[in-house]
């Protein structure tokens, strides 16, 4: 008879080599530093972080200001700036001395090298890559929050103390250490590399997107283009990655992913066209400048056609994100994970720091195209004169700054993981249906009803009154809107009629 | 409601000798069909306006050691017309029991008759090791393919090794003993 | 009445080409470790992209040789592995497998026992009738109504624990009645829980039941007609959903239920009253709606339970006292009640002896989950999980 040995070995302690171990090293000793003191003093911490927020804020006004003011004023004469590569460090001091700004001694020794391009660029790099990597780190821990509040649960509540606001980053250290696995029949080389044709592009597509009139790392004219490109490019990693995988769920998950692609990269592009007609640029600062006097002046209330527009573009950014109820790729009920199937460690981080990022970008979008950018509801006019350090920190806090642009992004991250959390997913033919024949003539509507109204500004009386029937008819479809919402709310079980095509089979 | 022996005569007067017995007592009384005439009585119990048995309950297969045999009972019942507003009710119920040789032992499916059938049947074939002739996918359904034997005859011997796998207790009993 | 029936098996189906572009059909195979299987069910898949043109169930990764161990213990052993069968509903298992032999026996059960047994069935169809509504949330994307249901049921949970002491596998409801009394506070408890969980029940329809996507995603979505359902010995919601108002306890009641009022939940179409447009008779969005509405109707059940419970009899006491000690007549038995899953059937034979010549158990699962083969055809491959889900399988059950 055979005797049925156990092979297990005896349990060995995880080994951690090559970069892991560094970073395993140092998430403990960064752990050990700081979870004491954020579970001892979680309030603190939280004011502290709206302190320096607002701090940096200000900082960011003073900077920029001095910079401004250097270029106009020069004491020789010449109009010569620091961003010209001529002053030395005395010259900035002695500038400095004479706006009696504090700390002066300091402050100049920083702005020299601020002349030399590189310096600046990797300055701007770094940050970039900083907020990349925090927004899906606070992104994820938000999601797990406001998940489990919705699902009346707590959420992650244990790691670091204080509602489990470390949980990223252990899980972050936890996917480190994992194995990296490549499937035996896997197109290995595509497989390596299909997180990274994911990953770089949300990446890329933050270089282009402004945070404030002048926290942008590249103020490209085309910046519009170059974000809708970069994160149309990332489908195409998701797509490698289901193909490189040679497993048929993560088959189906890519294939999804291209045919979900197709059908809401329509709509939503054809509804970026209405802000560039707005604006008239594709330069992303001058149209969130533009947005600057007040809400009435955003551009999804500049008339009924950009409302729709904006709703529209959201539906279809939620597409894009590949988020609920849009989720097909990856839908872990029919497909297991879908493209992410055979991902494990790392990678499969990847794949996630890409998918939050580009809810950040899409987010980023909705809001500088639509929604005022980085200016808040009061209009800039209402600012304070810029004569005094607590004048302009008030008006960076009131009127406009990256403060609130991160703060409205986060409204719309929000609002993805509330309809996340709370809708059923569709089906593949109801996604293609209500993405073509559903968001693309509303979108073409919008535009065309968008351009006549923008032709018919001149103030002509012919124009007035077109003007005046394409608001009854842009508000027609608002409120039509809002009242089939309604009925909708009110009469929930009897609302129902059909998004899917009859001759569709089981529809 | 109609009564079992009223059931019985009609099936009597249809087949004669084919309903070799009729139990009548004990818990639940059952008629014994003979395995050779099975098909044609299952027709005639499915189709026929005095039975239309449409409810096709169960199908147990049973071991009769001592006899020699395999039986299959069947358990059958004819539900009221159909109806989406008034509570249905089962009409008429009738327990077949048909028994067969244990040795090649054979019986006509009723899977083309009721679709319920198949597995029922499959199961059968699985654990007794009936056969079910005309039955379109006769495979085993819950012990994987390559099992040797029907678990459920009350002379299997359990199996001590399955692909390596040893299958003896902890006191090296190959069956369990109470 | 047709006299044989169309063969299940679709025809092939050439695969497509247009111009140079060339399909090919797939073989998928869908579990046994899937999300959605709700279990170790295997299904293989023959999909022509998105298509599934047909779906083959394979079973057993879960046998344990249930039957076979029921011929080696005595009925009061055999108790504990009923429960093993349907996990999800052991209460139900146990009451069937009791009434078996009782009935083959002649065992009379007290009457307050018989009240317990209802009410404990009827808590225990609400437990596994909010397992099988929240995850079918699951399967179709939704994940919160999943975790209200739990919320619930851990309440039921604590019934049952206090009752009993087991959360999963009660073994309560045994052979001549059942093992303990209730607790001293219990009827209030249930009561409390009672008027905490009704309201519930609207809050899961506002979620799920009417929700826009989902009613696209099941409505209309594998739609097995009256006479297929019964052709292929469908019970239970699968049945009912199908519109065929076809019930044990109102059919042939068995333990107490002729005393009780109840009504009896059938698919419906869409468009009229509740049911929302879209929905016909027999899709998926109609089983899971039989559900919905059975845990009403369950509830109106225990209310009158609790309101009826009688005094215990002190000779009588809550068992009967030979429960341990019962020979089995040589002779058989069937008998089938209403499990959460459709009708559960025991059939019993006895030899004399106090220990069973065969104990065969009929599970509804198993045969609800053969309808699989004609109902997963020609549909998409999202409407797998939500044909599967509509069934409502427990895999223990199916493979016993």
């Amino acid at each position: 008879m055979t005797q049925f040995s156990v092979p297990w070995k005896q349990a060995t302690p995880v080994e951690y080599r090559g970069p892991a171990r560094g970073i395993v090293a140092l998430a403990r000793i960064v752990y050990s530093l700081a979870a004491p003191i954020v579970s001892r003093f979680p309030g603190p911490i939280l004011i502290g972080a709206i302190v320096v927020t607002t701090i940096l804020v200000w900082a960011h006004w003073v900077v920029f200001g001095i910079v401004e003011t250097i270029a106009l004023s020069d004491v020789n004469g010449a109009t010569r700036s620091l961003w010209d590569q001529t002053l030395t460090v005395t010259e900035i001091g002695a500038y400095l001395d004479g706006k009696s700004v504090f700390g002066t001694g300091l402050i100049k020794y920083l702005l020299w090298p601020l002349q030399i391009e590189l310096v600046r660029d990797l300055v701007g790099l770094g940050a970039i890559f900083g907020l990349f990597n925090l927004i899906p780190v606070y992104a994820i821990w938000w999601e797990r929050k406001v998940a489990g509040r919705i699902q009346s649960r707590m959420g992650p509540m244990r790691v670091g103390g204080w509602h489990g606001w470390a949980q990223s980053f252990a899980d972050g250290v936890k996917l480190v250490g994992k194995e990296d696995l490549v499937p035996a029949q896997a197109d290995a080389g595509l497989f390596r590399i299909a997180p990274y044709l994911a990953f770089v592009p949300s990446l890329l597509a933050f270089l282009c997107l402004p945070l404030g009139s002048y926290w942008v790392f590249r103020n490209v004219d085309v910046a519009l283009i170059f974000i809708a490109a970069m994160i149309g490019v990332e489908v195409v990693g998701v797509i490698i990655a289901g193909w490189a995988s040679n497993n048929k769920w993560s088959i189906y998950g890519a294939m999804r992913e291209a045919c979900q692609m197709v059908s809401y990269e329509i709509p939503m592009t054809t509804v970026l066209l209405i802000p560039i007609m707005t604006a008239g640029t594709l330069n992303m600062v001058q149209i969130g400048d533009l947005q600057s006097g007040g809400w009435h002046t955003w551009v999804a209330f500049h008339n009924p056609f950009t409302f729709i527009a904006f709703i529209t573009y959201y539906i279809a950014s939620l597409a894009n994100c590949k988020r609920a109820p849009f989720d097909l790729p990856e839908s872990e009920s029919e497909l297991v994970a879908g493209f992410h199937t055979e991902y494990s460690g790392f990678r499969w981080a990847l794949f996630f720091f890409a998918e939050y990022a580009a809810m950040f970008v899409v987010s980023g979008l909705a809001v500088t195209l639509f929604l005022g950018a980085w200016h808040t509801p009061l209009p800039s006019s209402w600012a304070f004169t810029e004569d005094s350090l607590i004048k302009i920190m008030l008006n960076g806090i009131l009127f406009s700054s990256p403060f609130w642009f991160i703060f409205k992004c986060m409204i719309f991250i929000y609002i993805q993981i509330w309809i996340r959390w709370t809708l059923p997913r569709v089906r593949i033919d109801q996604v293609l249906y209500s993405c073509v024949q559903v968001m693309f003539p509303v979108a073409c509507v919008a535009l065309v009803g968008h351009a006549v109204w923008m032709v018919t500004l001149d103030g002509t009386t012919i124009s007035k009154i077109i003007q005046a029937v394409l608001a009854l008819i842009g508000a027609g479809v608002v409120v039509s809107f809002l009242s089939v919402a309604v009925y909708g709310y009110v009469n929930g079980r009897r609302m129902v009629g059909y998004l899917a095509v009859k001759q569709l089979p089981g529809s | 409601m109609q009564s079992f022996e009223e059931i019985c005569q009609v099936l009597k007067t249809e087949f004669g000798e084919a309903i070799e017995d009729t139990v009548t007592e004990g818990c639940r009384p059952y008629a014994v069909v003979s395995v050779g005439r099975w098909g044609d009585v299952a027709k005639f119990l499915r189709n026929d306006p005095r039975m239309r048995f449409d409810l096709l309950r169960c199908i147990s297969a049973i071991d009769l050691l001592e006899d020699d045999k395999l039986a299959c009972v069947y358990e059958l019942g004819a539900l009221s017309a159909i109806s989406a507003t008034a509570d249905m009710s089962l009409e008429r119920e009738l327990a077949v029991r048909v028994i067969t040789d244990r040795t090649d032992p054979h019986i006509a499916s009723v899977a083309h008759l009721w679709a319920a059938a198949d597995w029922h049947e499959r199961e059968a074939f699985d654990m007794m090791g009936i056969v079910f002739d005309g039955h379109p996918n006769l495979e085993r359904i819950l012990c994987p393919e390559d099992w040797v034997g029907y678990p459920l005859r009350k002379d299997y011997k359990f199996p001590l090794e399955y692909h390596g796998i040893p299958a003896t207790t902890e006191h090296e009993l190959t069956s369990p003993k109470h | 009445m047709a006299d044989t029936i169309a063969p299940t098996t679709p025809s092939q189906v050439v695969a497509p080409t247009q111009g140079d572009v060339h399909t090919e059909e797939m073989l998928v195979n869908m579990g046994p470790q899937h999300p959605s299987t709700h279990g170790v069910l295997r299904v293989v898949l023959r999909t022509d992209g998105e298509m599934v043109l047909e779906s083959v169930p394979h079973i057993g990764y879960l046998h344990r040789s249930a039957e076979k161990i029921g011929e080696h213990v005595a009925p009061y052993q055999y108790v504990p592995y009923t429960d093993r069968m349907d996990y999800l509903a052991g209460m139900n298992n146990n009451q069937a497998f009791a009434l078996a032999v009782e009935k083959l026996t002649g065992l009379e059960v007290p009457e307050r026992a018989k009240y317990i047994r209802v009410m404990f069935a009827e808590l225990n169809r609400i437990a596994s009738h909010l397992v099988a509504v929240g995850t079918y949330g699951l399967d179709m994307g939704a994940f919160t109504p999943f975790l209200y249901c739990f919320r619930e049921r851990e309440m039921l949970l604590d019934l049952f624990e206090s009752a009993c002491g087991a959360r999963l596998t009660y073994s309560y409801i045994t052979i001549g009645g059942v093992t303990d009394d209730l607790p001293d506070s219990f009827v209030d408890v249930c009561n409390e829980f009672l008027d905490y969980f009704e309201p519930k029940i609207d809050d899961y329809n506002n979620l799920l039941s009417y929700n826009h996507i989902f009613v696209r995603r099941t409505g209309n979505v594998g739609v097995i007609s009256a006479e297929d359902a019964i052709r292929f010995g469908l019970t239970g919601p699968v049945l009912r959903g199908s519109g065929v108002k076809f019930d044990l306890r109102k059919a042939k009641p068995y333990e107490n239920y002729d005393r009780f009022e109840f009504d009896v939940p059938v698919g419906e179409p869409g468009g009229q009253g509740d049911i929302p447009r879209g929905v016909v008779v027999g899709d998926c969005w109609s089983r899971y709606y039989v559900r919905v509405k059975e845990m009403e109707e369950s509830v109106k059940i225990i209310r009158q339970c609790l309101r009826d419970l009688p005094e215990a009899d002190p000779k009588e006491g809550i068992c009967h006292k030979k429960s341990k000690t019962v020979k089995l007549p040589d002779d058989e038995v069937y008998l089938e009640i209403e499990n959460p899953r459709g009708q559960l059937g025991f059939y019993i034979k006895g030899d004399g002896s106090a220990i069973p010549a065969r104990v065969k158990a009929r599970g509804p699962s198993f045969c609800n989950l053969c309808v699989l083969e004609f109902a997963g055809r020609n549909c998409l491959l999202a409407d797998i999980p939500a044909i599967i889900g509509s069934m409502d399988v427990v895999m223990g059950e199916v493979d016993r």
